[in-house]
Parts: C-alpha cells; structure tokens; sequence
C-alpha cells in the first residue's frame, strides 16, 4: 500500500472514531429539541461536567472504573432532573429566544463550576480505555477509538430503536409532534421532557468520559460539546439517524482538513471545515440530510 | 354518570367562557351539545378532561364530577386514567407517527395486556386504517384522520368520549359514516358519548339527548326528539321552516324573528 493510501485511511479511521463520540453527543440535543423544542446550548457544559466528575472520581478519590462510571450516571440523571426542573419548566410556553438565553446562562454556570472546582489547567484522564493499537495491515488502529466508537455507536442504537419501538419512546415522539394532543392521550407531558432531559445528561457525561479518554482534560472539552450544534444540524435537527450519520461525516472533514489543509493553509481548518459543511448542506437540503419535512396535505 | 354543576370558566383570569352551566350525560347514552361558534361548546368539553389549564384557562366556580368524584382538580392523565377520554376538535392526529403508532400512543395509559386485541377492534371498526396501519398519519384524508383520531380513543377503553366536531370539515357521506360508528360504539361498546356539533342535524340524527349552548349558558335540553321538533332549534339550527321545507335565503328575516327562550 502506498504512504498517501495509507495516510487516507488511518486519517478516516480516525475520524469515524471521534465522529461517533459526536453522534452521541448530538444525539441529546436532537432529543431535547425534539421533544421540548430547546435548543441546548449548554449541551457542551454538560459533557465538560461529566468528563470532570468521573475524573475527579477516578483520579482524584481513587475509585475503581465502573464504580466512578455508575456514580457519574447517577449525577447526570439528577443534573438532567434539576436543570428541566430549576431552570426549563418555568419557562413553558415562553418565547423560543428566551429559552435558548436560559440554555446560555447554563452553560456559563456550569463552565464556572468546573472552574471553580479544578481550575483551567489542562489534565491528563486516566486510562478508562485499552491504549495498545491493533495492527491491521500497514495500518495501526488505536484500541482507544475503536472502543469508543463502538460505544458511542451502540448507545446511539439503543435508544434509536427505544425511540422507535417503547411505550415511552412513543410518547416521546407523539409530544414533539402534538404537546395537546399527547395529553389528552394521558401522557405525562411533564415527564417526557425531564426524560430527553435526563437523556442528554447522560450522553452527554459518557460523551464527555469517551472524549476526555482521548484528548485528556480540558475546559476546551466544552467547545467539542458545541460541535454538537453542526453535526445535529447537518443531520436534521429532529432525526437520530441523522446524528448519527452528521456526526461521522463531521468527523472525517475534521480530521482530513487536519491533514490535508491545516499545513497549505495555515491550520485551524479543521474547526472551520464542519461549519463550511454545514452550510453547503443547508443551501441544498434545508432541513438537513435526514430532517422530519414538514406534512402538508393539500 | 358525569354531571357539571353550574360551572364557571375564566381565561387568563378575565375572561369569562362560561357562565355557570350545568349538564348531566347519563352512562350509556349519547348526549349531544350544540351551539354556535364561540357557545363555549369545546371549553366545555376541555373543562371536563383538563386540558383547559393548558390554555391558561380554569374552572373558577362549580364543579365537574363523575360518579361523584371531582375531576377539576385532577391532571389530564389522571382523568384519562379514570375513563375520559377527550377527542379534540381538528383530528390532531401525530403526522409524523404511523397510524399503527399513533392508536399506541392512545393505549399510553393501559398496563394491560388486551392492547394488540384492541388494535385489532379498532381495524374492524375502521377498515381503511388497517390497511394503512404502516402508513404516516400525515398523509392519510381528513376522513381517516377522523377516524383515527376516534380509534386511538377506543385504545385507552374509556367509558366516556368527548368528541368535539368529528364532522369537521368532512363530506356529508363521510360525515354519515363516522356517525354510523360513533352509534355502533355507543352500542356495541356501551360507551357513554358526549358529542359537540355544529352539525346540529347530524348529531340530533343519533344523540338521545341535546343540550343547546349560547353565549356560556344552557338555554335548551331535552330529548333529541322534543329538540328537533321545536320550532326554534328548526329555525336556526336545522334550517327548516315551520313546515319542515327547505327555506329560500331571500325569505330570511334572521333579524326579525326572536329566539323564544330569550324571552
């Protein structure tokens, strides 16, 4: 194999890897704005506390892996529970710009807590995943990005399929299309929207442990956790698949535009490159790849 | 037996919707609420499964009861849980689910296991939503949408069904067709059937009782028989004259005449 073929590859691999991470974290805000009609911005903020709270588990109190891992999922559902409870619920039925200022405040406020617990300074995460690299071929495949995609990709399964075949799912689907309407089935309006809540929350921590796993700690994590925002965009805000698929494609762009580009043109192309995506695709599919059209019987 | 005693509504704290009405649907029958726009007819019907607190609006006085329970303080699940489902006016059907996922979602609050018995029910009663049963309920005819918005009602098994408007913006063949089945719900199923229509031929045709609504009041009930022979619910809702013809637009003197029970 040539060295450029191979170059392609391990940079594709690559890039599917942290695109899966992606998918999984647009998967939480797809399913809160689907549901409630949010568009999240803290989603960033939630992932950067969920990264920092398993690592102070594992790093700083010494836990063994999995229990750190369950402690840091019980902390994301009740953040999930708080944040729709304190901050969203008072805000039903509110103008869209309001909500999405609330989302901003969030995202400050959590940012400053982390701040404020463990400081800006860059850490290295524990080992949660296997560092060796497999040998296929010419090419060396980090174990790391293979485990975490894998992850990422099997979550994003499992609450696709939940989404599509569970009483609750159904629910969930039935209140983004009709809030009056569900409720006058019985359904719990109220609890669907702490569930995406809750949803997102835990995505997003086990998004945030996959992402810090690989590129170490950071308050930058943050801004990996608004790359989000593109991914579900590109998708079709409102459709799994299209997360899931939006998120690989950001991936490989940024990690081919990291190859390819950053050198001619100076570097930091591969944060501009999903946005320039983005829009390409949005001048062509305005809804997105996978986006719900609107239904219009005539 | 569901009863509301002199109920008030108020919106957003200032408008008053109704002004103390009081109506008793007997179980088993089916009881028809006729009026025209802006009666209060679907506040009614909103005050008794709850939604209206979605609407910022409230029950301020009197009380709605079934059986003697109060169900105005209740939340809308909670009603529903207890038997009374609400079909809201529009069809409202969730366009971006399948007709199949959209009778689940009426299902949403049973925990039994008679739920794919019941699909089935609601097919035999509805033989074009069977075949569509995959079918995204946005594209189905407003026909379908109709009887879908009624099958997912079935789903739940409630003992009493609100319907607001089934023949809303229907063809007066379909129109026959809903009602026919609205009838055979009420008595295959014993389904108790509170029904507000602006078609007030339509549902005096299958309803055996009437009350007729104007400006938040009852200011009419009676047997649906005694209802279409009065003279005045002929006149105005009916669009018959005294001899029970046809009346010519150019004879219409709206103006003239004087409701009775305004007196």
């Amino acid at each position: 194999m040539s060295p450029d073929l191979t170059l392609v590859l391990q940079l594709l691999i690559g890039g599917v890897a942290i695109g899966g991470v992606y998918a999984l974290i647009a998967l939480g805000f797809v399913l809160i704005y689907k549901a409630t009609d949010v568009l999240n911005l803290a989603q960033g903020e939630m992932l950067l506390l969920g990264a920092y709270v398993s690592y102070g588990l594992i790093a700083q109190i010494g836990l063994p892996v999995p229990v750190a891992f369950l402690i840091t999922l019980a902390f994301s559902i009740v953040l999930g529970i708080t944040i729709e409870r304190v901050a969203l619920r008072p805000l039903i039925g509110e103008p869209a710009i309001s909500v999405i200022m609330v989302t901003i405040g969030l995202a400050i406020l959590l940012r400053s807590i982390v701040i404020g617990i463990w400081g800006t300074e860059y850490r290295v995460y524990p080992d949660v995943l296997p560092k060796e690299s497999a040998q296929i071929g010419p090419l060396s495949v980090s174990l790391e990005f293979l485990w975490s995609f894998g992850i990422a990709m099997a979550l994003v399964a499992l609450f696709a399929l939940a989404f599509r075949y569970t009483r609750v799912g159904i629910a969930m689907r039935a209140v983004a299309d009709d809030q009056q309407a569900a409720l006058s089935m019985g359904i719990n309006v109220r609890f669907v929207f702490a569930t995406s809540w809750v949803i997102a929350a835990i995505v997003s921590s086990i998004g945030g442990i996959l992402l810090a796993s690989i590129q170490g700690t950071g308050i930058l994590l943050a801004t990996l956790g608004l790359k989000a925002l593109p991914v579900a965009i590109v998708g079709g805000l409102d459709s799994i698949i299209g997360a899931a698929v939006g998120g690989v494609i950001v991936g490989v762009l940024e990690t081919l535009s990291a190859g390819y580009l950053d050198v001619p043109l100076g570097g930091g192309v591969r944060d501009v490159a999903p946005f320039v995506f983005l829009v390409l695709i949005l001048l062509v599919k305005p809804y997105g790849l996978f986006g719900k059209e609107r239904i219009e019987r005539v | 037996m569901l009863a509301l005693n002199n109920v008030e509504v108020m919106y957003d704290k200032v408008i008053l919707v109704l002004k103390g009405l009081s109506l008793e649907v007997p179980d088993g029958r089916i009881v028809a609420l006729l009026g025209a726009n802006g009666a209060g007819k679907s506040t009614t019907l909103k005050a008794i499964s709850g939604l209206l607190r979605t609407e910022e609006g409230e029950v301020t006085e009197g009380s709605v009861e079934l059986d003697g329970v109060r169900l105005d303080r209740l939340d809308p699940s909670e009603i529903v849980r207890r038997g009374v489902f609400h079909v809201l006016e529009g069809r409202r059907v969730f366009e971006h689910l399948t007709v199949e996922e959209n009778l689940l979602a009426g299902a949403h609050t049973r925990r039994d296991g008679g739920i794919n018995g019941d699909l089935a029910a609601v097919y035999g009663y509805f033989p074009p939503l069977g075949e569509r049963r995959s079918g995204t309920a946005g594209y189905l005819s407003g026909g379908e949408q109709q009887m879908l918005a009624i099958g997912r009602a079935l789903m739940a098994r409630p003992r009493l069904m609100l319907l607001d408007e089934p023949s809303l913006g229907l063809s007066p063949m379909l129109v026959e067709e809903i009602f026919r089945i609205i009838r055979r719900i009420n008595q295959e199923r014993g389904t108790t059937i509170l029904l507000v229509e602006q078609n007030a031929r339509a549902a005096l045709g299958i309803a055996h009782h009437g009350f007729l609504m104007e400006g938040g009041r009852v200011v009419l009930e009676g047997p649906a028989e005694t209802l279409r022979a009065n003279e005045d619910v002929k006149e105005f809702y009916l669009g018959l004259t005294a001899v029970g013809e046809k009346r010519s637009y150019r004879e219409v003197k709206h103006y003239k005449r004087r409701k009775r029970w305004l007196s």
